[in-house]
């Protein structure tokens, strides 16, 4: 952490007041810990230089529970949420905005450490976080903190990526395992009593995204999948483009410890959270490229090829199952688990 | 052994699959009900009707709890939760079912009602302990393999002297159901099905063991063979019945010899009647009012039995009458006969608990199986 100085007390109606209490939060502890050439704290407005181009804008809302889990936290996660999404429409990102929602109540010691660990997902992700927002609601009307993030990037020269954009014969490729962070965050809520060595793949992905689209630039579409797993986005994919998948559950990387906490939940892995791990569908002359490519960055060491694009006018997602028969792989109805990010 | 691994080996499933194509009889079809939600489950899950050979057809029974709860019972939980203020807990497979009216446990809390979704009914025991001021009562459904967990509930209320928790039972009982299906006449009337053997459920036998099967094996003349629920027990078993069925011989055979006994677990039966007795009537959704098939708490345990604390009564409930669901849990229908399957009715919008629950036939078929279940019935015609 970059201050050494320790926050003692909670936060107060005072610190979203706009008065002299709010000033010296966000001076002492956003300010002080975003650390950048941009972010003063004395403006309304951070004013960027952008070149000429096509501008990917993301937001998102992060209300995850508990706020600190195995592997990450709220921070880290609303710092790589966003510069994922923007990411995976090809682009790179270069700054982050930041509104706080904060339940008085709220441990500044806790602030404090969401703030650093924000920093330092920005820093490794290459993102400033150039300006920001602070409120406060009464004790019992928020859940200690909402974070909302809103990421800018420039889209990379010649790359056009859509969900609308996937054709038959297009491969589709998976980074690494499946449904690590929902196991780690339901590892750490009251009530699921099970020991596990399972973390959260919480990482900003547009490294890992880069160097897939410089091996593979004819990519039709990126995504991260998180809430729904990736048959929500299988799904998505395959509705937009009007198109069937055919999956592989051999070629499904899935970690032993995470098999294990699904089958005692009744989980499908399919369908439970990631926030580290991309999708990608590839044109077939492009595929074994960018396999390897993945598979040369840290983040896609376990990267597979998991199937293929079907002409389908009844745009259904199917598995081969590890079996040796076939099933469905159906978007879910109503949620698995609630406030997994 | 790695028994999820080991149990879904798919070298020893294409071996099973040769042996039952070699041993099936061309001319005859094998019509096996599943009798339990999660066996119909896992042969979806797993795509073991892939491996089958046509003439085996597999037939979804009524075994999954919340299927066969009639609309008018989940009516009288909602209300429990709306007008009598209780806490009201139940596991979580009941939340999204619909009830009259469009309403719902799930949307009765979403307008206020304090209902919790609880894993085991020591939560709810806790819950009532640790809020005095909160009258707490627990949503028992199940057959024999979650009654046991409410006798120890119930024991531990008594024995706490708790003044604030209660159950309101609507457990059911399997042997029953198994007799409805192959004996009553109004079922027949209603087209009942010709079944020549069952898999037997795999949780409940853990319970009752293999022992209470017998009767129907003699009685009926089929043969019931107790499966595990990974797809190698299943396809195990759907063999060990075709040859049964090949030999003439309507025996009870356990596949799940790692979990069942012939008599099953003593101190699970013992408790369960030291705190149930039989009810003399329940309604089954889609079987009708079935003698002796569910239990009522025993007047011991009156100060905890919800249904004498309140004044609930159950009103008739009127099912929406174009939802197939009560054929379908006879098996005298396939998800894909309902006019409303995939239409009107999806995940998203069920209107009969077929498919809102997990164990539900029309949403494992949803779920899994939809375009195969469009292309099914040409292939029965052909075996048939």
């Amino acid at each position: 952490m970059k201050t050494m100085r320790t926050w003692k007390g909670v936060v107060e109606m005072g610190h979203g007041a706009g008065g002299r209490d709010m000033n010296d939060l966000i001076t002492d502890l956003f300010v002080a810990e975003f650390a950048n050439d941009v972010l003063t704290g004395e403006e309304d407005q951070a004013i960027l230089s952008v070149p000429a181009g096509r501008l990917a804008v993301s937001t998102d809302g992060f209300v995850v529970s508990p706020l600190f889990f195995p592997g990450s936290d709220i921070g880290a996660l609303s710092v790589n949420g966003t510069v994922n999404d923007v990411a995976m429409g090809g682009a790179d990102p270069f700054a982050l905005s930041v509104s706080f929602i904060l339940e008085e109540g709220l441990p500044l010691a806790d602030l404090h450490r969401i703030a650093c660990s924000m920093a330092e997902a920005a820093r490794i992700a290459g993102v400033r976080i150039v300006t920001g927002d602070t409120k406060v609601v009464e004790r019992g009307k928020g859940d200690g903190v909402f974070i909302s993030t809103t990421g800018f990037g420039m889209v990379r020269e010649g790359v056009a990526l859509s969900a609308r954009g996937v054709r038959p014969g297009d491969k589709v490729l998976v980074s690494g395992s499946m449904g690590d962070h929902g196991v780690a965050i339901m590892a750490s809520r009251a009530g699921f009593d099970f020991e596990t060595d399972i973390v959260s793949d919480c990482a900003a992905l547009n490294g890992l995204s880069a160097a897939l689209l410089d091996a593979a630039p004819n990519t039709r579409a990126m995504r991260d999948p998180t809430r729904g797993g990736l048959a929500a986005v299988l799904n998505e994919v395959a509705q937009s483009s009007r198109v069937g998948i055919t999956i592989r559950e051999a070629c499904l990387p899935v970690k032993p410890g995470v098999q294990g906490a699904c089958e005692i939940l009744g989980l499908d892995p399919l369908y439970v959270a990631n926030e580290g791990k991309l999708v990608a569908f590839v044109p077939p002359e492009e595929a074994e490229a960018a396999l390897a490519a993945m598979r040369a960055h840290p983040l896609g060491a376990e990267a597979s090829i998991l199937g293929e694009v079907t002409d389908d006018p009844d745009c259904f997602v199917e598995m081969e199952t590890a079996f040796g028969g076939r099933r469905m792989v159906d978007w879910i109805a109503g949620e698995q688990l609630p406030r997994i990010c | 052994m790695k028994y999820v691994d080991d149990f879904r080996d798919a070298r020893l499933a294409r071996a099973i699959a040769d042996e039952m194509r070699r041993e099936v009889r061309e001319d005859r079809s094998y019509r096996l009900m599943e009798f339990c939600g999660g066996h119909t489950h896992a042969i979806f899950r797993y795509g073991v009707t892939d491996l089958l050979p046509p003439q085996v057809r597999m037939i979804h029974g009524p075994g999954c709890p919340v299927c066969v709860l009639p609309v008018g019972r989940l009516d009288m939980a909602i209300r429990l939760a709306k007008e009598e203020g209780v806490t009201l807990c139940t596991y979580g497979d009941m939340l999204r079912v619909p009830g009259s009216r469009k309403q719902s446990l799930l949307k009765a809390r979403a307008e206020g009602a304090d209902i919790r979704m609880v894993a085991s009914t020591m939560d709810a025991l806790e819950l009532a302990r640790e809020n005095p001021e909160k009258e707490v009562v627990f949503f028992a459904i199940g057959f024999e393999t979650t009654t046991p967990p409410t006798a120890v509930a119930l024991k531990q209320a008594e024995a706490m002297g708790l003044r604030n928790f209660s159950v309101f039972c609507n457990h059911v009982l399997t042997p029953a159901a198994i007799s409805n299906i192959l004996e009553a006449p109004e079922i027949r009337a209603m087209e009942a099905v010709e079944i020549d053997g069952f898999l037997g459920p795999a949780h409940v036998s853990v319970v009752i063991g293999a022992q209470p099967y017998e009767y129907f094996a003699e009685e009926f003349a089929k043969p019931v063979v107790i499966a595990g629920f990974e797809p190698l027990d299943v396809m195990q078993s759907i063999l060990m019945l075709i040859r049964q069925i090949n030999d003439g011989r309507a025996e009870v055979e356990n596949q799940y010899t790692r979990a069942v006994t012939r008599a099953g677990n003593e101190t699970a039966k013992a408790m369960v009647a030291e705190v149930f007795e039989l009810a003399r009537a329940f309604e089954w959704r889609g079987l009708g009012e079935v003698p002796y098939s569910a239990f009522r708490i025993r007047d011991r345990f009156a100060p905890w039995d919800a249904e004498r604390k309140f004044t609930i009564e159950q009103r008739r409930a009127a099912e929406n009458k174009a939802c197939d669901c009560p054929k379908i849990l006879r098996g005298a229908a396939v998800p894909t006969d309902c006019k409303l399957f995939g239409n009107q009715c999806t995940p998203q919008t069920p209107l009969g608990s077929c498919m809102v629950s997990d164990e539900g036939a029309c949403a494992a078929y949803y779920k899994y199986g939809r375009r195969r279940a469009a292309a099914r019935p040409a292939n029965l015609e052909a075996a048939e």
